[in-house]
C-alpha cells in the first residue's frame, strides 16, 4: 500500500515536472523516468505485458528518439548563434 | 485581475474532474465479462497465455492493424528523408567510423557484452509469449533497443541507406501475417483471421517471428535513420 502511494506520487511529480520544465533536456529525462514508473505501476497491477512494452517502447525507445531530437535542436541552435 | 482569472480556471478545472471522477464512479458495472469469455475459449486459442490469446488470435486484426501503422510511419519517414536530402540514395557511402574516444571504450565493451543477451533475451521473449508475459512487440523492442546501444556506442553508423534487403526484411512479418488474413479469409466457412483448428498455435507462432524481425528493423530504422539524417543535416544546412 506504502510503496503503492509512493508510485502514484512519483508518477505525479515527474508527469508534472516534465511538462513544467523550461529545459527541453531535463523534460526528456524525466520523461524516461516517467516511463520507468509507469512500468513499474503495471508490474503491481499484474499487467507484466504492458509493463514489458511500456519500458521498453515507452521509456527506451521514445526516450531515445526525444534525446535524439534534443540533440539535432541544440545542434541547429549553436549553428545559427553568430 | 490575473489572479482571479487564475482561480477561475483552476475552479473550473476542479469541477470538471470531480464531475468526471464521479461519472467514473456511477458508471454501471459491464454486463459484458470478457476475461471469462476468454478464459472458456483459451484451449482453441492455440496459445496459453490470455494477453497472446487475445492480440494475436481473438482479436487479431487489431494487432495487423497496429503493425501497418508502424509500417506506414516508416514509409512516411523514408518518403520525407529521400525528398529532403541526397542520403539514402544508392552512391552515397557514409564517412567510417571516427576511432573511439577514451570515454567510449567503457561504453563499447558494455555494448560488445549487453547486445548478444538482449538478441537472446528477445529470442525468450518472443519464444514466452505463448504462455506468459511477452510477444512480437516487446521482443522486438529488444532488438530495436539493441541497435539503438550499438549505434551510441559508435560500433554501428547510422543508416544511410534502406536496401532492399532491410526493406524486404520490414515488410516480412506484415506480408506473412496479411497472407494468414486473406487464407483464412477465403477459406470456405472461414473468417477473417480464425485460424483452422491444430493449427492456431504454429501460425501465431510463425506471425510472431516475422512479426519481430519486422518490427524490430522498423523500430530500429526509427532511430538509425533519424540520427543519420541528423548529422546529415548539420553539415549540409547552414
Amino acid at each position: 500500500m506504502t510503496l503503492d502511494l509512493l508510485l502514484v506520487a512519483a508518477l505525479l511529480w515527474t508527469a508534472v515536472q516534465s511538462l513544467a520544465t523550461p529545459n527541453l533536456f531535463r523534460g526528456v529525462v524525466l520523461f524516461i523516468v516517467f516511463g520507468l514508473f509507469m512500468a513499474l505501476v503495471w508490474v503491481r497491477l499484474h499487467a507484466a505485458d504492458i509493463a514489458l512494452a511500456e519500458a521498453a517502447i515507452g521509456a527506451g525507445l521514445t526516450g531515445a528518439l526525444l534525446l535524439n531530437g534534443v540533440g539535432h535542436l541544440r545542434a541547429k541552435q549553436q549553428s545559427t548563434l553568430p | 485581475m490575473k489572479g482571479v482569472l487564475d482561480l477561475l480556471v483552476i475552479v473550473l478545472c476542479l469541477v470538471l474532474g470531480a464531475a468526471l471522477w464521479w461519472a467514473m464512479l456511477d458508471l454501471p458495472s459491464s454486463r459484458i465479462h470478457l476475461a471469462e469469455q476468454v478464459a472458456a475459449k483459451l484451449d482453441a486459442s492455440g496459445v496459453t497465455h490470455p494477453v497472446t490469446a487475445v492480440l494475436l488470435n481473438f482479436r487479431g486484426y487489431d494487432t495487423l492493424i497496429e503493425v501497418m501503422v508502424l509500417f506506414v510511419a516508416l514509409i512516411g519517414m523514408l518518403t520525407q528523408a529521400e525528398k529532403g536530402s541526397q542520403w539514402l540514395s544508392a552512391g552515397y557511402r557514409p564517412p567510417p567510423l571516427p576511432a573511439p574516444p577514451f570515454h567510449l571504450e567503457v561504453l563499447q565493451w558494455l555494448a560488445r557484452v549487453l547486445v548478444p543477451l538482449m538478441i537472446l533475451t528477445a529470442g525468450y521473449l518472443l519464444w514466452a509469449g505463448a504462455h506468459r508475459a511477452g510477444g512480437a512487440f516487446q521482443a522486438a523492442a529488444l532488438l530495436a533497443g539493441a541497435g539503438v546501444l550499438l549505434n551510441l556506442a559508435g560500433l554501428l553508423p547510422a543508416w544511410t541507406t534502406f536496401r532492399a534487403g532491410m526493406r524486404a526484411g520490414s515488410i516480412t512479418g506484415l506480408l506473412f501475417f496479411v497472407l494468414a488474413a486473406a487464407a483464412t479469409a477465403a477459406a470456405p466457412h472461414g473468417h477473417l483471421l480464425q485460424y483452422p483448428a491444430g493449427w492456431a498455435g504454429m501460425l501465431i507462432l510463425l506471425i510472431e517471428t516475422g512479426l519481430t524481425l519486422s518490427l524490430g528493423l522498423i523500430l530500429a530504422g526509427f532511430f538509425l535513420l533519424l540520427s543519420a539524417e541528423a548529422s546529415d543535416g548539420s553539415d549540409t544546412e547552414e
